[in-house]
């Protein structure tokens, strides 16, 4: 059971499966989230495609199943808003607008990437779409999300930021340092808690104490909280849009628990075992983010099979054209070694 | 009947000002009973009676200053003939060298300073609060956290007045969540806002460090020069004093081991104020290493409009020809006080001061090797890995055959600073082991 507190929407408290009563989309939203979270799962296949091929070297961490999570938060944001995450970054990165050509050739790690190499799958950014990483250090990027909260309050504007930890991180201690200073200090800064259940290799249930609802730890900070299907875009745009407005009009932090699922393993070389097939067999069938959307389309006759294949084949090309130009571009020039350990003084 | 003593407020307490008698001669005082107020640089204190009877002598009047620790300021009771009672404790077997007093002269000569430029003198830790006053009335951008910056005035009174001026908005109190706070202030920078981290120590940092080389160091780099990160670390690093293994640790070492990092760790309140100013100004992410002890010394700084050191740069201290000694931060304290022992003994050393340890200024560094041909490296901090260990590598490295002798090192001894006092002299180093080790270079 879910605990029970002031800080637990109504929603969420009354049933054991949270959230369940959404907002409807308009056909424009339902076809955007489709092509947004396409974007992502083809983009994830094929880099775990090259991964298999050796052009992905190191960590690459799969954000196959959590699609709707960071594409219902990004249609709730506005420009200007700030992102920031953990090492299962790739999606966010699509989701904030990013070239998908770059994301693709950092992974190789070749010179087009867009840390130009240097930084790989868990370390990229981009000032102009307001997205600060790709953190490696797992809980790490919680008090510097809740920084350039604090840099938005700092300078006036209706900025938020939004900080992405998984529930392995929510037993970090800075996630809870971040959460007090968030709330005494009123910072707009919404905490997503990607609640994949599983911390790498260790079920939520065997490392976290009331494993069923972290979010609900943000009620020792006075920090309101919703647990959120999280495979269910419309769910998660309709949680943001009021997570926003709570930030925006200056009431301080929010906590939203995106309660979801990854298909593939912890990185590329997991293999899963601490789980069972069917368990994830299930979650496709059942809780796709992307079939759901697409049943909903075709049922409501929003757009017809064509429609959706056209979609479909558009996405591949943009991903086919990334894989291409992440396997043809040249490696960093070795004179790239030395080159921005320093901004010149 | 006893006599009242100066008290000492804090570890590195020498002296301070009896503010105010709250009792006069002839009243009945009890034990817990506040008679007078000390003031120091870093706070005022009361002083609490724990002998009962009427004071019959105020020997020290309000006002006075600079009184030192363990005088005789009152009596209660009938005074008695007998001397006060020292602190010191009996000395230990083998009694150490005495540690050197603590050498406060200006540089001789610094090149930034133009001639006939008006000094004033000031101490470290005015120096420290004129750098970010200066800079923050200069950059709305600029903004000072950290524990107890405001409210309490500051831990140490750096920030002493700087929440009455600059308001609550740029003048941070935290919570004690060094952790939690340092990635916040990076997060901020990375916004492109200009943090000054105050750590109440270094020693407390520790918890902090990952933040500060895995998102503020690094990140420059890992996004191939997109996303910068403008930052100051500041505090005081190393021993104080009789503070024990935790308190006590110098950190020039760990933090000038990382790319992306600079590490700055002045001795003199010039440099103090002139590399602080520098540092926040600096677009990289500044790890800016103080010293408690050195806070309250005084220095000529000069006064000129807008007091600049360059990061990356050494300063001769001393110029001399038959050996060089370098060291940095409160190491200098040893290095100078061993060059005047020298030239007593007809020995002329040229005293290098670092002041920053990254980037190191290795051209002054070797350029003086190459005259003097001998080397002396000297720093309060662990002797394995250490800043002395670096210099002496460069020196074999690239002034080998300059060399006349082996370089040779004087750093702290390889062991967890011990808290009786006996024991933590010995662990520091001292002014007769750099001579020691000069002139065993110079094989005299």
């Amino acid at each position: 059971m879910a605990v029970k507190s002031a800080y637990i929407s109504k929603k969420s408290a009354k049933g054991d499966k949270p959230n369940l009563t959404n907002s409807g989309f308009t056909t424009a939203e339902e076809l955007y989230a489709y092509r947004e979270m396409l974007l992502i799962r083809r983009f994830e296949e094929k880099a775990g495609q090259l991964y298999g091929m050796g052009f992905i070297g190191g960590f690459c961490h799969l954000y196959i199943g959590q699609e709707a999570v960071v594409v219902g938060m990004e249609m709730a944001q506005k420009e200007g808003d700030q992102v920031i995450t953990s090492y299962r970054d790739h999606g966010h990165m699509l989701a904030a607008g990013m070239d998908p050509k770059g994301v693709m050739a950092e992974l190789t790690g070749r010179k087009g990437g867009l840390s130009k190499g240097k930084g790989g799958s868990m370390h990229m950014f981009s000032k102009e779409k307001q997205f600060y990483g790709g953190h490696g250090i797992v809980g790490a990027q919680v008090p510097l999300g809740a920084g350039l909260a604090f840099a938005n309050k700092y300078r006036g504007n209706d900025h938020v930021s939004v900080a992405y930890f998984g529930d392995g991180a929510a037993n970090q201690g800075q996630v809870y340092e971040t959460f007090n200073m968030a709330s005494i200090w009123k910072l707009p800064v919404i905490f997503v808690i990607e609640n994949n259940r599983y911390a790498m290799g260790t079920a939520a249930s065997r490392s976290t104490a009331v494993s069923d609802h972290l979010g609900a730890r943000g009620a020792a900070f006075g920090i309101p909280c919703e647990q959120v299907d999280g495979m269910d875009v419309r769910a998660v745009r309709d949680a943001a849009d009021r997570a926003i407005e709570h930030c925006r009009a200056g009431e301080g932090p929010y906590i939203l628990e995106m309660m979801t699922y990854r298909y593939r393993g912890h990185s590329m070389s997991d293999p899963a075992k601490y789980r069972s097939k069917e368990e994830v067999q299930k979650m496709r069938e059942e809780h796709d983010p992307i079939e759901q959307v697409k049943a909903r389309i075709l049922n409501g006759k929003l757009a017809t099979e064509d429609d959706l294949k056209k979609i479909d084949a558009e996405i591949r090309a943009v991903v086919t054209e990334a894989a291409e130009f992440a396997q043809n571009d040249p490696e960093p020039s070795p004179a790239e070694l030395y080159t921005d350990i320093y901004v010149n003084a | 009947m006893p006599s009242i003593l100066m008290p000492a407020l804090s570890p590195t307490m020498e002296e301070g000002k009896l503010a105010k008698w709250l009792k006069n001669v002839g009243d009945m005082v009890k034990p817990g009973d506040v008679i007078a107020e000390i003031e120091t640089d870093k706070a005022t204190m009361e002083v609490e009676s724990v002998d009962e009877g009427p004071l019959t002598a105020i020997l020290i009047p309000a006002g006075t200053e600079n009184v030192k620790v363990n005088t005789p300021i009152a009596v209660i009771g009938e005074a008695d003939a007998a001397p006060a009672p020292k602190a010191e404790a009996p000395k230990a077997e083998d009694a150490p060298i005495a540690t050197p007093a603590i050498v406060t002269s200006a540089p001789a000569t610094s090149p930034e300073v133009p001639e006939g430029t008006e000094m004033v003198t000031m101490t470290v830790r005015e120096a420290l609060r004129e750098a970010m006053s200066e800079e923050m009335r200069r950059d709305p951008d600029v903004f000072l956290m950290g524990e107890e910056v405001g409210q309490y005035q500051g831990a140490y009174k750096i920030s002493q007045g700087m929440l009455e001026e600059f308001g609550p908005k740029r003048v941070i109190d935290t919570p004690i969540t060094e952790h939690g706070f340092t990635g916040l202030a990076v997060g901020a920078a990375f916004a492109g806002l200009k943090p000054i981290v105050e750590f109440m120590t270094f020693n407390f940092a520790m918890q902090a460090i990952d933040q500060i080389i895995n998102s503020a160091a690094k990140t420059h780099y890992m996004s191939g020069g997109q996303l910068n990160c403008s930052i100051v670390f500041r505090g005081a690093s190393g021993a104080a004093a009789r503070v024990g293994a935790q308190h006590s640790q110098d950190y020039a070492a760990w933090y000038g081991h990382i790319p992306g990092l600079k590490v700055v760790m002045p001795y003199s309140a010039a440099d103090a104020k002139g590399l602080l100013k520098s540092a926040i100004r600096d677009p990289n992410p500044v790890v800016f290493l103080e010293n408690e002890i050195l806070y309250g010394k005084s220095f000529e700084v000069p006064k000129v409009e807008d007091w600049l050191v360059p990061i990356g740069k050494a300063r001769i201290a001393r110029v001399g020809h038959h050996v060089t000694i370098i060291s940095f931060g409160i190491g200098m304290t040893y290095a100078m006080a061993a060059a005047d022992k020298l030239a007593a003994e007809g020995i002329e050393a040229e005293v290098i001061d670092l002041r920053t340890i990254r980037p190191m200024d290795l051209a002054t560094v070797l350029e003086s090797v190459r005259k003097t041909n001998r080397c002396v490296c000297v720093e309060e901090g662990f002797p394995q890995f250490s800043v002395t260990s670096e210099i002496a590598a460069q020196v074999m490295t690239h002034a080998f055959d300059y060399l006349d002798a082996p370089v040779a090192r004087v750093a702290g001894k390889d062991v967890p600073m011990p808290y009786a006092a006996n024991l933590e002299k010995l662990a520091l180093p001292n002014a007769d082991e750099v001579v020691a080790a000069a002139k065993a270079v110079l094989y005299v």
